[in-house]
């Protein structure tokens, strides 16, 4: 089967490639070509899902013949967790990246296959062009089918941060996003080059955008919770790069998705938005770069390799070929008209699209700011997050504004009356709020914090508005009750209020973090079993420690139960552990009990969630004492393993049991002579509301991707259709 | 078996992608006529986005974003643009009826 996948592989490059140079051929106008170039895209899905089959039954089976099953899993990998490994290697990656995007590549292009006629040849070239330089990259960089031999006895095991619910679909998601984003790249390029610069690409493609987006946020937020769950430093953002990597084509995905909406009503903001497609791309392609290349440490880099000077190639030449066309279509994407008013809802826009570009460009900076301060003094510098924290909070605060205001206003023009009709409530409600909280609350000790929870009061009081309103009005329209009304009105405006219900989790998700980072409280504790603490109005009490064994995992787990009391009262028991694994990647020299401990370990937090804030707590155990049994043990196995013949499987399985008693030993001292654990505790504000904005986020964009059905699409314009017939007729 | 099996894939990708390079005359002809005219298609973005212009205006006007005098102005704005979108509409597909594709 390896040889099939590896064929398909090759074959696959071939079809882009054929696809790509057929798809130009068509370009000149023989539809056959163009035809033909669609039809590769369509094999091109097929072949790659062959391999992306093969790889998947190799880790269902760890077939350690395969070097990336070795490297990524092993024969005690959990079941699930073998089927994600292939994503956690460069190679099954960069397969996963490939296969998104042919698999979109040719939904988009099945979609269109009767229509946009000299903008869809175009766009298949470059979707072709770039799945033929993703295959590539594979065939010459990072095989997934490349072999050992001979192959070894076990595998490498799948990295424990990795062994996840939330890890298992954060990349996925996050590739998915990225590689969505290339459909409206793609035909932009397209709209670009045959100079249809009106919005029939954005109409074929905002669908695409919109699910980019979503799968783009929901993979950020995922990763949020695993840091958070996981990482045992009791953040969720840390503005590590490749953090950042995935923020930025984010934060300019969403300024496009906005700015294409004024381009469709007013044909404006043309340049913007070719611009705001190629940018948001070329930073989905950076992010992939980041990951992959080396240049930057991070704890979600695949490390230093050799498809980071290619993938920086194709960077290149999507800024400057992007550049370059939108330059010379500048006469044909300008537009007579104007933003006609301040006061309207384009106008907003335009401010939303300068708001979130600067935070992308900060961003940016801060990223890569290591890097070109090394170029010019040779000494790396970094910019941590009070750096960050800093520049990107007086935008995020502007943003929350703007998410409130932009609801708020028509298209085109809102009068002065309307304007203080409209903002008059929610203006009150943020000024008894800020009012409020730097009354009775110490939210006057952090101004922005404040600021940002009156802007947030303000937001949710507008779009709370909006909704009543249009009830009120749809009410009026259709008659029924409230509910009702609002179901339908939800249901003729998807988009509009699927974007409000995003807003308003927005705006949730920034008050929440405003409120725990700003208002956090972290201690670092070093406790014995039977010693207390005192953290804010909690007292913590270390009771005793936990150890367990899981042989099926090759994991020993060292854990405590804390008991947790709040003015007096008894308040949560929580049991926050540490994990260690067998043979995961400990010095060299390590012996089979030190490597235990010296390799990648996990956190299992202790966490008690509110709706006020979280309590959180991670440990880490002081090994130290554990020391002389760990040396004593690893010696002995030391002098066993010299004396056992190479090859030999029996030998081998009884040296693997003597470990598993020695790991038991282990266990077993620490539970009787329990060391001192270090506790770090959080006191987290309103933190579980950033997943629950984050899901409110999600559902709205449901909403605004859900297809009104078609007939109620033709009812309506029907209905206009009608009326406007009779224009047309006195005309 | 594999190489069977790859041979197999290979001829089926061939046939597949190489299909409409074998189409006869009526059959690329008839593939021709499927496809839609790309100015008719933008006239009828254009027509739908201002319909949705249409029906947003007078949304706003029932929600009190829009005085009564501003959403008249807006609305017979809006109708004089979707007028002209209909009866370009009307010319592309009257010049398409008396010059079918070639």
């Amino acid at each position: 089967m390896i040889t099939l996948g590896a064929a398909c592989l090759i074959l696959a490059l071939l079809v882009a490639l054929y696809g790509a140079v057929a798809a130009l051929v068509g370009t000149r106008g023989d539809r056959r070509f163009a035809d033909s170039a669609r039809r590769a895209t369509y094999a091109f899905a097929g072949l790659l899902t062959i391999c992306v089959v093969v790889i998947e039954v190799a880790f269902a089976r760890t077939d350690l013949s395969l070097r990336v099953v070795a490297d990524h899993s092993s024969t005690t990998t959990p079941g699930f967790y073998k089927l994600t490994a292939m994503w956690s290697s460069q190679e099954g990656s960069l397969l996963l990246w490939a296969w998104v995007l042919s698999l979109t590549s040719s939904a988009v292009l099945f979609a269109t296959r009767h229509k946009h006629r000299e903008i869809a040849p175009w766009a298949t070239a470059v979707l072709m062009g770039l799945g033929a330089f993703f295959t590539g990259l594979m065939l010459f960089d990072a095989n997934p089918f490349a072999r050992l031999d001979p192959a070894p006895a076990e595998g490498l095991g799948l990295n424990p941060l990795l062994r996840h619910p939330a890890m298992a679909i954060h990349p996925p998601m996050l590739y998915s996003g990225y590689v969505f984003f290339s459909i409206p790249f793609a035909f932009a390029i397209g709209a670009l080059i045959t100079r249809r610069l009106d919005a029939s690409w954005i109409r074929a493609t905002r669908r695409f955008a919109l699910i980019a987006w979503l799968l783009l946020g929901v993979g950020i937020l995922l990763g949020a919770r695993w840091s958070y769950s996981e990482l045992g430093w009791g953040g969720y953002w840390g503005w590590d790069p490749v953090e950042n990597a995935s923020l930025m084509p984010w934060l300019v995905g969403t300024a496009f998705l906005h700015s294409v909406m004024v381009q469709e009503r007013r044909g404006i903001l043309r340049v913007w938005n070719v611009s705001l497609v190629c940018g948001t791309f070329a930073l989905a392609l950076l992010g992939t770069f980041l990951v992959r290349s080396g240049i930057l440490e991070s704890i979600h880099a695949f490390g230093a390799s050799t498809v980071g000077g290619p993938l920086l190639a194709l960077i290149t030449i999507v800024v400057i070929g992007s550049a370059a066309l939108i330059v010379s279509r500048l006469d044909d994407l300008r537009s007579t008209k104007r933003v006609e008013s301040l006061a309207s809802r384009e106008a907003v826009f335009l401010v939303n699209n300068l708001l979130l570009v600067g935070l992308a460009a900060v961003i940016f900076w801060g990223t890569f700011f290591p890097l070109i301060a090394e170029l010019f003094t040779g000494e790396r510098a970094s910019l941590a997050a009070p750096w960050f924290n800093r520049f990107t909070t007086p935008l995020a605060i502007l943003l929350v504004l703007f998410t409130g205001i932009g609801p708020l206003l028509a298209w085109r023009r809102v009068s002065f009356g309307g304007l203080k009709r409209l903002l008059g409530i929610p203006t009150l409600v943020g000024l008894a709020a800020a009012v409020a909280l730097f009354a009775l609350t110490d939210a006057r000790s952090e101004p922005l914090a404040l600021i940002m929870f009156s802007l947030a009061a303000f937001t949710l009081a507008a779009l709370a508005q909006e909704f009543w309103r249009g009830t009120v009005a749809q009410r009026a329209l259709s008659g029924g009750s409230y509910p009702r009304a609002l179901l339908t009105l939800f249901g003729r405006n998807r988009r509009r209020y699927g974007g409000y219900v995003v807003h308003a989790g927005l705006a949730t998700l920034l008050v929440a973090v405003a409120a725990s980072s700003s208002f956090q409280t972290s201690r670092d504790l070093r406790l014995r079993p039977g010693q207390s603490a005192t953290v804010d109005d909690y007292q913590v009490t270390y009771k005793r420690p936990t150890a367990v064994i899981e042989p099926a995992e090759q994991r020993l787990t060292f854990g405590s139960v804390l008991a947790v009391q709040k003015d007096g009262r008894p308040y949560a028991t929580l049991r926050p552990s540490r994990n260690y694994y067998a043979g995961m990647g400990g010095q060299g020299g390590s012996g089979p009990v030190r490597s235990f401990f010296e390799g990648e370990a996990t956190s299992e937090v202790g966490r008690k969630t509110t709706v006020g804030g979280d309590f959180w707590t991670a440990m880490q155990p002081d090994l130290a004492r554990l020391d002389p049994v760990i040396n004593t043990a690893d010696r002995r196995l030391s002098r066993i393993a010299r004396r056992v013949p190479a090859g030999d499987a029996q030998a081998g399985r009884q040296l693997g049991f003597l470990q598993g008693l020695a790991i038991r030993a282990i266990e077993q001292r620490y539970l009787k002579d329990p060391p001192p654990a270090n506790f770090r505790v959080n006191v987290n504000p309103l933190v579980s509301w950033i997943w629950v904005g984050g899901a409110i986020a999600v559902l709205g964009g449901l909403v605004a991707i859900w297809p009104a059905p078609e007939a109620r699409r033709r009812r309506v314009s029907d209905v206009y259709a009608a009326r406007l017939a009779r224009e047309l007729g006195r005309a | 078996m594999e190489i069977v099996l790859t041979l197999v894939i290979v001829l089926i990708v061939a046939w597949f992608v190489s299909a409409p390079l074998r189409r006869s005359e009526s059959q690329a002809r008839a593939a021709e006529t499927d496809l839609e005219d790309p100015a008719i298609a933008e006239a009828e973005a254009r027509k739908e986005a201002k319909y949705r212009e249409i029906r947003d205006a007078e949304l706003d006007r029932r929600q009190g974003k829009l005085s009564e005098a501003d959403w008249k102005r807006q609305d017979a704005e809006l109708r004089r643009e979707a007028v002209e979108i209909l009866k370009r509409l009307d010319r592309l597909r009257g010049r398409q009826s008396t010059n079918p594709p070639s």
